[in-house]
C-alpha cells in the first residue's frame, strides 16, 4: 500500500469540501474493495476520506412505498432490516448472499454501488428495482448510473448519499455463485412492478450488469417460469473466463430467470 | 501524520500512537500489542484467518485500517479462555480435531464465536458451513468444524439455561 494522507470527516458536506480540493482522492466505505486493491497496488489514492463517522449516511427508512437505504448502510444490517424484508424482502435475500458474514458486516450499499463491479449483487436490485441512486448533487435513475464495468454516472466530486427502491408489487434474486468467491456467475434479479417487469442480469455482462428486454416482453404478458421457457438469450456480449463460458453464462440466465420467477415474492 | 487511537482490546483499554494511517487493525495486534494468535494468511480479505469480533461482528482485521476503529471493542482468540478454562469453542475444537495444521483456527474459532452470537445458523449443518462460509482451512477440517460449532453452540445454549434458571 502506497502512502495517503487520512481524512475522517463527521458530515457529507465536509467530506465534499476535501473531495473538492482534489488531489487524488478517494472515498472509504466499508474498505471490502478498496483496501485490498491499494494492498495490491491496483489503487494508490493520495487522500482517503474515510465515510465511516459520518452517521448521516448510515440507516434505513420507508417514505411510503419506498424503501430508503443509506449510502453507509452494511449489507448484514439491510439484510436483518425488519424494514427491508417488509417492502422488498427479496432485498433482503440478496443482501444476506453477498461475499461472507465478514465482508456482510463491513461492505456497504454505496460502496458496492459506487464500485460497479461486474460481478457485484446490488446493482442487480438497483436497476431490478428501478431504484434511484441519491447523491450530494442529484439523483440519478438505476437505468442511467451504471455505464459499464467499474464506471458510473457520479462526476467529480459526488458522493452516493441514499438509494430509494421503490416497493414493487413481488420480486426475487437468483443467484449462481462462484463457490470461492461468491461473486455472481450470473446473478438475475427481476421485479414486478405497477409499470411492468423487470429484468437485470450481473455477473454475466462483459458491460456490467444489463436488462433483458425479451424477457421483461415475456413475463409482461405472463409472469410464470414456463412464459420464459422458449425465450432465447444470446452469448454476443457476455464474459468467458476460466469459470465459465458465454454459452453458459446465456444458459445460466434462462434457468436464473426461471428460478427468480418462480420464487418472486 | 501521526494519530493517537483508544481500543479496547480483550477487555483492557490500549491506547496506541500511529505514525502512518496504513497500519491495519491486524498488523496493529500483532506488531504493536504482541498479539499474535490473529494470523495473517491472505492479507486481502480472502481466506478468513484474520477474522476478529469488532464491537461483537465478525471483520477480517486485514481490511479494517486500525485508524478507522477508533473507540471499538475488539475481542480477539486471546481473550476467549478464562484463565486455564477454555472456552466452550475452543474445547469443542479440541474434541472434534476441527484443525489440523492449525493456521486458520484462531479465525475459524472467532468466527465460530460470532455465528454463535448472531444466532441465525439453529442446529442446520448446512446453515452452519455457510454461516461459516469465510473461513478457509487448507487441511480440510471442515467436517470437524462444522460439528465443534453445533457441540459449542448446545453447550453455550445449556450454559445460558443454567444461568437463567
Amino acid at each position: 500500500m502506497y502512502a495517503f494522507n487520512y481524512h475522517r470527516p463527521d458530515s457529507v458536506s465536509a467530506a465534499a469540501a476535501i473531495l473538492a480540493k482534489g488531489g487524488d482522492a478517494k472515498l472509504l466505505a466499508g474498505g471490502q474493495t478498496l483496501i485490498p486493491a491499494m494492498k495490491l497496488r491496483l489503487a494508490s489514492p493520495g487522500e482517503i476520506i474515510d465515510l465511516g463517522r459520518v452517521s448521516e449516511l448510515t440507516g434505513i427508512s420507508t417514505e411510503g412505498k419506498v424503501l430508503v437505504i443509506g449510502a453507509m448502510t452494511p449489507h448484514a444490517m439491510v439484510a436483518g432490516s425488519p424494514a427491508v424484508k417488509s417492502a422488498v424482502p427479496a432485498l433482503a435475500e440478496l443482501a444476506h448472499m453477498i461475499g461472507d458474514p465478514a465482508v456482510r458486516a463491513r461492505g456497504t450499499i454505496g460502496g458496492s454501488i459506487a464500485n460497479n463491479d461486474p460481478a457485484a449483487d446490488y446493482p442487480a436490485a438497483c436497476l431490478g428495482l428501478g431504484a434511484t441512486i441519491v447523491t450530494n448533487k442529484q439523483e440519478i435513475a438505476a437505468d442511467a448510473f451504471f455505464k459499464g464495468i467499474f464506471e458510473t454516472a457520479l462526476g467529480d466530486g459526488e458522493i452516493i448519499t441514499k438509494v430509494k427502491f421503490p416497493a414493487p408489487e413481488k420480486a426475487a434474486y437468483a443467484k449462481f455463485p462462484n463457490p470461492a468467491s461468491r461473486f455472481a456467475l450470473v446473478g438475475v434479479f427481476i421485479a414486478k412492478t405497477g409499470s411492468g417487469v423487470r429484468v437485470a442480469v450481473t455477473g454475466a455482462g462483459s458491460n456490467g450488469v444489463f436488462r433483458v428486454p425479451a424477457l421483461e416482453a415475456a413475463l409482461a404478458k405472463s409472469f410464470t417460469p414456463e412464459a420464459i421457457a422458449g425465450v432465447k438469450v444470446g452469448s454476443d456480449g457476455l464474459n468467458s473466463d476460466i469459470h465459465a463460458d458465454a454459452a453458459y453464462r446465456a444458459h445460466l440466465i434462462g434457468v436464473m430467470a426461471k428460478r427468480a420467477v418462480a420464487a418472486a415474492h | 501524520m501521526s494519530f493517537s487511537i483508544t481500543l479496547t482490546v480483550n477487555g483492557e483499554m490500549r491506547t496506541v500512537a500511529l505514525e502512518d494511517p496504513r497500519v491495519t487493525l491486524l498488523d496493529l495486534l500483532r506488531e504493536r500489542l504482541e498479539l499474535t494468535g490473529t494470523k495473517k494468511g491472505c492479507d486481502r480479505g480472502q481466506c478468513g484467518a484474520c477474522t476478529i469480533l469488532v464491537d461483537g461482528r465478525r471483520v477480517n482485521s486485514c481490511l479494517a485500517l486500525a485508524v478507522s476503529h477508533d473507540g471499538a471493542d475488539i475481542l480477539t482468540i486471546e481473550g476467549l479462555a478464562t484463565g486455564e478454562a477454555l472456552h466452550p469453542v475452543q474445547a469443542a475444537f479440541i474434541a472434534h480435531d476441527g484443525f489440523q495444521c492449525g493456521f486458520c483456527t484462531p479465525g475459524q474459532i472467532m468466527s465460530a464465536v460470532g455465528l454463535i452470537r448472531e444466532g441465525q445458523a439453529g442446529d442446520d449443518p448446512e446453515r452452519v458451513r455457510e454461516g461459516m462460509s469465510g473461513n478457509l482451512c487448507r487441511c480440510g477440517a471442515y467436517a470437524g468444524i462444522t460439528q465443534a460449532v453445533l457441540e459449542a453452540q448446545t453447550r453455550l445454549a445449556e450454559a445460558d439455561r443454567k444461568l437463567v434458571a
